[in-house]
């Protein structure tokens, strides 16, 4: 029971990490998103390439992974995106597939459709004992890692001024602008930052959601369903729908195996249903 | 010099808009060679028929795509649903003793008819990124539901060993595609037939206020709630006679009909073909299905790459698809002569 909880925060943990930044850029910009899971991807294909051809060190390749990530939306971001925001969400939906589909392309052709491997380092290795319980330590990292990133988060959207200007502009696009802040530099660096976790979390998430080119397809389901059930926006949203999804997961694949992914669907449009604007989200004036 | 227009005697004196609608009813050259073009290939291409009807019958579900995307725009990403639904239904009835197709195609449409109504509530009273989530939902739950209920759907391994009889009692389904295509072509003519006429009619034209403008169309006093419900009703019954005819004339139900990439493959052909065109979604089936048979053959991974590339670019740089292409090359013609 305790063992399952863990896991499922765990995985909860590496859930938020990675649909975080999808949640922040949605609610901002209303873009429907749905590549975000190519960034995860490529965190992931990053870390394997990193610890195993290049011989860096586990702990040495998570920051690189967030930059070369946060790079990379950026340029996603300059040629592709920027052309359809005021788009409809139609063509968003269109243009993310194309990127998913040619990012499953280009990872087979790259490393082959087989799962890849890796390497963890021997600190994170193994079990340890915590008030009589056997948990991961890898795991546990993750948890750690989690809770910073959280803390981190918390604190730059309420307490420094970049924070300010994102949450004016998530609130209202149009009155941001009339006080002067640039949104569209506002976003960038939002999608950019968030594009990074997403690849930080693909990396720690290898050993946990596996990892092949079809991962953005795959995934695509349940990072959306964090947003769209957290409410797009809201970081505390974010993390309780991560949680409750993680853990729901965990208990329904050790439970009932036989019911399988059925808990999941069902579950989604259920919510859904009852809560369209998201657990912790806001109703919106139109 | 260009002829004005010539006004037929009925119309004479009335309003303009009227002689506006009234062209939009006639059937355009274009038109009537597509459908002569179809009959065409029955001779033409005696050796292709298997994949023209295969063609054809993704036509169909891609029409029934652009009745809610196209015309009503509401955005799905699980179609596939209907189009399984109807396949497993055609392939199911056959195994209880039901042998005549057209029987399968009104069960199939049917069934899936049924689905779309009760799951319409569900998917309309939520916004775009909503109706993503829930679309997606129910074609994956379908899915799991058909992995798992081994024992009537046959699971991954797929429904084997449908027996269909003959067309009207009198023509059997050879190995050529013969009877297939014809039955495939009448079938899709028929529905087209509706759909166009509906689609022409201020039925249709309420859609597309709709889809434009919804408070207008609110303003107006176009009944959205029930036109959306019964468009997406219609919709699946399409998609689900589509299935219907895969099942038919292949004479098998695989686990794919219910996956994402249907559901994605379809909207690629409909986008690529054109939306609220009526012939887009045809033309789209045609240009991706020729393009799979050729590309994917030499390396399935390259077919997805340039699949999304096709994506991405029609999306950015190719507003109308090939049916808007071809339209704005023919109104350039017209004004240059």
């Amino acid at each position: 029971m305790a063992t399952i909880l863990f896991d499922g925060i765990a995985y909860g943990m590496l859930l938020f990490l990675i649909s975080v930044g999808l949640s922040v850029t949605l609610g901002m910009m209303g873009f429907i998103n749905l590549a975000h899971g190519v960034f995860a991807m490529i965190g992931g294909y990053l870390l394997v390439t990193f610890t195993g051809k290049a011989g860096l060190s586990f702990f040495l390749a998570l920051p690189l992974i967030f930059l070369a990530t946060a790079a990379f939306s950026l340029v996603l971001e300059g040629s592709l995106y920027r052309q359809l925001y005021r788009s409809t969400h139609l063509k968003q939906v269109l243009l993310t597939v194309g990127i998913i589909l040619v990012a499953v392309a280009a990872a087979t052709y790259a490393f082959g459709p087989a799962q890849q491997p890796v390497q963890l380092p021997e600190v994170l290795a193994g079990q340890v004992v915590v008030l009589g319980a056997e948990l991961s330590r890898y795991k546990l990292f993750l948890i750690a890692v989690g809770i910073a990133v959280t803390l981190a988060l918390v604190f730059g959207l309420e307490r420094t001024r970049f924070g300010a200007r994102i949450r004016a502009s998530v609130d209202r696009q149009s009155t941001a602008e009339a006080m002067g802040i640039h949104v569209g530099r506002v976003f960038q660096l939002t999608l950019a930052i968030g594009s990074g976790l997403a690849g930080l979390g693909g990396a720690l998430g290898v050993n946990i959601l596996g990892l092949d080119p079809h991962f953005p397809l795959k995934t695509l389901v349940y990072f959306l369903l964090v947003v769209v059930v957290g409410g797009a926006g809201s970081i505390p949203g974010t993390l309780l729908a991560a949680m409750v999804l993680g853990i729901a997961d965990t208990a329904g694949k050790y439970y009932l195996p036989e019911v399988g992914a059925f808990i999941i669907y069902a579950a989604m449009i259920a919510l859904l249903l009852a809560f369209p604007h998201g657990l912790l989200g806001r109703r919106r004036l139109a | 010099m260009k002829e004005p227009p010539v006004i037929p005697r009925e119309l004479l004196g009335a309003p303009p808009y009227l002689h506006v609608l009234r062209r939009r009813e006639r059937w355009g050259k274009g038109e009537i060679v597509f459908w002569i073009a179809l009959v065409a290939v029955f001779f033409l291409f005696p050796k292709n028929l298997l994949l023209a009807s295969q063609i054809l019958i993704a036509g169909l579900f891609a029409l029934s795509l652009d009745l809610i995307l196209g015309y009503a725009g509401i955005v799905t990403l699980g179609h596939a649903a209907f189009f399984g639904l109807g396949a497993y239904t055609a392939g199911l009835i056959t195994k209880v003793g039901v042998h005549d197709p057209l029987l399968g195609l009104v069960a199939a449409g049917a069934v899936a008819a049924a689905a779309g109504w009760l799951t319409s509530p569900l998917v309309l009273r939520s916004n775009d990124l909503g109706r993503l989530m829930i679309t997606l939902g129910i074609a994956m739950l379908l899915y799991e539901v058909a992995n798992r209920a081994t024992e009537i759907t046959g699971g991954v391994d797929g429904l084997q060993g449908v027996e269909v009889g003959l067309v009207l009692g009198l023509f059997r389904f050879d190995l050529l595609g013969r009877t297939a295509y014809l039955y495939v072509l009448a079938v899709t003519f028929a529905l087209f037939l509706l759909v166009r006429a509906l689609m022409l009619s201020p039925y249709g034209l309420s859609l597309r206020c709709i889809r434009e403008n919804n408070r207008r169309a609110q303003a107006v006093g176009v009944p959205i709630r029930s036109r959306l419900t019964n468009i997406y009703t219609l919709s699946a019954l399409l998609a689900g006679v589509a299935g219907a005819l895969l099942t038919q004339t292949t004479q098998f139900v695989g686990i794919e009909v219910l996956g994402f990439q249907r559901s994605a493959d379809l909207l690629i052909m409909l986008i690529v073909g054109g939306t609220a065109s009526l012939y887009g979604g045809f033309v789209g089936a045609a240009v991706f299905m020729l393009a799979q048979d050729r590309l994917a053959n030499l390396s399935p991974v390259y077919w997805l790459f340039w699949l999304g590339l096709l994506l991405i670019v029609v999306t950015l740089y190719l507003d109308g698809g090939v049916v808007g292409g071809l339209k704005r090359l023919a109104a350039w013609w017209e004004r240059r002569r």
